[in-house]
């Protein structure tokens, strides 16, 4: 079974339909009708850029963990060095979620910073997967360090989990989804919506994920040249 | 005529908080056309940051392949 994820890597097709899917978005979600709603305007097709970043963190970040449960399985370095690389990719999408929502909030709530609790638990959770980073250079030894590094991404993923999407629901929160603020699923509905929101956010997770194979690729020729 | 006059301050109550709220909302770049620079810059920060994102790969390549 692994080995035949591996071989995924070295496949065309799927960074293909990334590519084709993530162009159609481009004009699907700037020319296809969308609801007329108050404050929000246009900017309701940020739901086609803004939401799959979201989506391309979330599947690296699966993926990463599937990584390390593998490696404290199994204790090959390879499957630590695609765990990192997966988070080091999602730390990038994140980022850029974080920037598109902050905007996002800008235009719609009037702020890019309110202390809302979606804001302020997705910067948390940001600073938790950091810690992952920092937690990696602190350690000399590789395979403590690739074992440490294993269980705390293990952890780490369930409370990011919490902090995005429970934790902003169970209070008052601007952000659609959270407290009695209904989330997008009425719009989506709408089934024009559908045409650009679904194909953007498996688009964008293919993407990143062809990114992070990018980096596991490089990372791993990176390896072998230091153990040489 | 005092139903006019109730009438009539109602209208112009209705039209001062209009005015107000236009006075607020401010017809900048950002805001006109529906806020659809808002989503155009959205995607601009998104394009920057993979293509800032792909150079540091190439960074990182390029010393790999120096190496050798």
């Amino acid at each position: 079974m692994p080995h035949q994820i591996m071989k995924i890597i070295y496949q065309m097709w799927w960074k293909v339909l990334a590519v084709v899917l993530v162009f159609s978005t481009l004009f699907t979600g700037l020319l296809l009708h969308v609801p007329t709603l108050p404050i929000l305007h246009e900017t309701i097709r940020n739901l086609y850029f803004h939401v799959p970043m979201w989506m391309a963190v979330l599947s690296v970040f699966v993926i990463s963990v599937y990584f390390s449960i593998k490696y404290l399985n199994t204790g090959k370095e390879e499957y630590d060095l695609a765990a990192v690389e997966c988070v080091n990719t999602g730390l990038m999408f994140y980022f850029l979620g974080l920037v598109t929502g902050m905007l996002w909030a800008k235009f719609t709530w009037g702020d890019f910073w309110s202390g809302d609790p979606k804001q302020n638990s997705a910067a948390i959770a940001f600073l938790l997967y950091c810690a992952y980073l920092v937690l990696r250079r602190s350690i000399d030894e590789e395979q403590k360090r690739a074992k440490i590094a294993a269980i705390y991404n293990i952890f780490a993923f369930p409370i990011m989990i919490v902090l995005l999407f429970v934790l902003p629901r169970m209070t008052d929160s601007l952000h659609p989804g959270s407290g009695g603020n209904p989330a997008f699923g009425k719009y989506d509905l709408d089934n024009e919506m559908k045409i650009a929101f679904y194909p953007a956010m498996l688009g964008w997770s293919l993407l990143a994920v062809w990114i992070a194979t990018l980096r596991y690729r490089i990372r791993t020729i990176e390896y072998k040249n230091e153990t040489v | 005529m005092k139903k006019i006059a109730v009438l009539l301050l109602f209208v112009f109550n209705y039209m001062a908080v209009f005015a107000q709220s236009n006075q607020v909302e401010m017809a900048d770049k950002f805001r006109s056309s529906g806020k659809i620079y808002v989503v155009i810059t959205t995607i601009a920060i998104i394009f920057i940051g993979i293509a800032i994102y792909l150079f540091s790969i190439d960074r990182r390549l390029k010393k790999l392949e120096k190496e050798k």
